[in-house]
């Protein structure tokens, strides 16, 4: 299995994951040699075969609608890393219109 | 003692005093005492605590504390166990070693300069060393039955679903499980009995009644009948755990079982199918720790910059490897070519376990290929480190309940003998190791940590 540093790249960006250059370096020879390992897969015939997804059979799992007990919010909003007042608070996602 | 074996990440010291001190105060009413009145049990620093950090392994969560309890707390803290402490793992349980917690390995009290096995290796030395009677670990393909076998202790997986997952820390949801760990058979029965059935709160938990473990366990294997599968016999194993495994299965012939061969000819893709699922769903699983809610921030000017350094710096090599790995299964123009041929694969192995089960009981094979390799051995090799699971990891794609029980010792390391049972089937399971566990002495054997 070929894998370049522009599709190590490529997932990096996918997944969200910042690595340093000796990570990308590391990750196309240690992909390669695992996904070898996985194309082994292919010596089997599958076709016809069901993918199994979950091995307990169960469609749709109904409960009555009552209102429960939730998370007091404060507990929640402790382990944030940052908050303002009762909310997440995050960098900007979109950039503000200067005012005018 | 645990600052030489390091299996616990955190213990809650002055709260457990005093919850000993309440029930020892009770024990004059000891007919009305539930079930684990006063004892301590060890909790794998993946399930969500009150009281104590859930690190999962990882910098991503380093002091987090969970704001509510895992349902698996709840019934241990119903049943008068004192949660004790907090164990290492391999980080979000990625790991056959506990060598990638972020925190430090942890070391088998067998041999200092060897693993313990994992991902629940700080459960597995905890017991193994005599620190807790009781832990809890999650096996998603083998991370129970592997530490138990290497620190000489039995571990059960339990069929998926059988436990609840809520408030376990998700790796793969479709393979994850909550099991005991124990000294004892008897003692893993009692703590799966508390755990066990139907939770509200995870809609994927059985929706059946749970048996009385503790009950059948003197019933004997008379007329049982256990399958050995010829593909997991021979070639690619350590000589002696070889001859242990096929040793213990005579000594259940012995007891009144019939031992009869049977083929689980897909068994060697299981280790593939496993490296292609797991990482998938764990990749899913995981863009949850992205600095918003919970854990790690790293501070930049603008949110797609954060995402990504936060996991880059929070994260540890193996875990990105995963993440990697599952997030290129799942990518345009690779999902049928991997993880949909995976999911097939699944259907095959389940289908081999099927037949086996249509003319036995049981199927018998060893948990790990060798007893516990040194620290370092294969922390560079990830493929070396990932075949270490071919006899645990079809079990878990199957969904069946299987368990580790002790029966060897190769160079004064424990070899263990894994049992695995149809759906559901956890009481034959427990009741062949706790047979076999009688007519031996192997489970008595204790490290000598000096």
């Amino acid at each position: 299995m070929s894998i370049t540093p522009s599709i190590v790249n490529h997932v990096a960006r996918l997944a969200r994951l910042e690595l340093s250059p000796e990570e990308r370096e590391r990750l196309v020879h240690e992909l390669a040699a695992i996904l070898d390992h996985l194309a082994k897969l292919n010596e089997l015939s599958t076709t016809g075969v069901e993918p199994t997804s979950h091995v307990i059979p169960m469609t749709n799992v109904f409960r009555d609608d009552t209102v429960g007990r939730s998370l007091p919010r404060e507990a929640v909003l402790e382990g944030a890393p940052e908050r303002d007042g009762e909310f997440f608070k995050v960098p900007p996602i979109i950039e503000t219109e200067p005012e005018p | 003692m645990d600052s030489r074996v390091h299996a616990f990440l955190s213990v809650d010291k002055s709260s457990a005093l005093d919850a000993a001190r309440r029930w020892d105060a009770r024990r004059a009413d000891a007919d009305a005492l539930p079930p684990l009145a006063g004892l301590p049990v060890a909790i794998k620093d993946i399930i969500c605590s009150q009281g104590l950090p859930t690190t999962c392994g990882s910098r991503i969560l380093e002091g987090w504390r969970s704001p509510y309890d895992a349902t698996v707390i709840t019934r241990l803290r119903e049943a008068g166990a004192i949660v004790i402490g907090k164990t290492n793992l391999d980080e979000f349980a990625m790991g056959s070693s506990t060598e990638n917690s972020a925190f430090g390995p942890t070391r088998n009290p067998w041999d200092l300069a060897r693993v313990p096995g994992g991902s629940s290796g700080g459960s597995a030395a905890a017991v193994s060393a005599d620190m807790v009677p009781l832990a809890l670990g999650t096996d998603t393909g083998g991370s129970v039955r592997l530490p138990a076998a290497f620190t000489g202790i039995v571990g059960l997986k339990p069929t998926y679903s059988r436990v609840s997952r809520y408030g376990l820390v998700a790796f793969a949801s479709s393979l994850d499980q909550i099991g005991p760990l124990a000294r004892t058979v008897a003692d893993a029965a009692l703590l799966l009995q508390v755990i066990a059935g139907r939770d509200p709160r995870d809609s994927t938990s059985a929706d059946l009644p749970v048996p009385d473990y503790s009950a059948s366990l003197p019933d004997g294997v008379k007329g049982m009948k256990i399958g050995i599968p010829r593909e997991a016999i021979g070639a690619g194993l350590q000589r002696e755990v070889n001859d242990a495994v096929l040793a213990a299965a005579r000594v259940l012939e012995q007891a009144g079982a019939s031992l009869i061969e049977v083929s689980l000819p897909t068994i060697e893709y299981a280790v593939p199918t496993y490296y292609i699922l797991a990482p998938s769903e764990a990749s899913a699983n995981l863009a949850r720790y992205d600095g918003v809610k919970y854990g790690l921030r790293v501070r930049t000017p603008d949110i797609h910059a954060m995402y990504a350094r936060t996991r880059g710096e929070g994260f540890g090599t193996e875990v990105k490897r995963r993440i990697m790995l599952g997030t290129y299964a799942l990518s345009a123009g690779f999902y049928e070519g991997f993880f949909l041929k995976a999911q097939q694969v699944r259907t095959l192995v389940r289908k081999d376990f099927t037949v086996a089960f249509g003319s036995v009981d049981l199927v018998l094979m060893p948990v790990a290929p060798t007893v516990a390799f040194k620290l370092g051995e294969k922390a560079h090799d990830p493929l070396q480190m990932y075949l270490t699971d071919i006899y645990t990891i079809p079990v878990n794609l199957a969904g069946l309940p299987g368990i580790s029980v002790p029966c060897g010792s190769a160079d004064g390391l424990p070899i263990g003998l894994q049992l695995i049972g149809k759906p559901f089937d956890e009481a034959t399971v427990l009741r062949a190791a706790h047979t076999y566990e009688q007519s031996t002495e192997w489970h008595k054997a204790r490290p000598q940590l000096t």
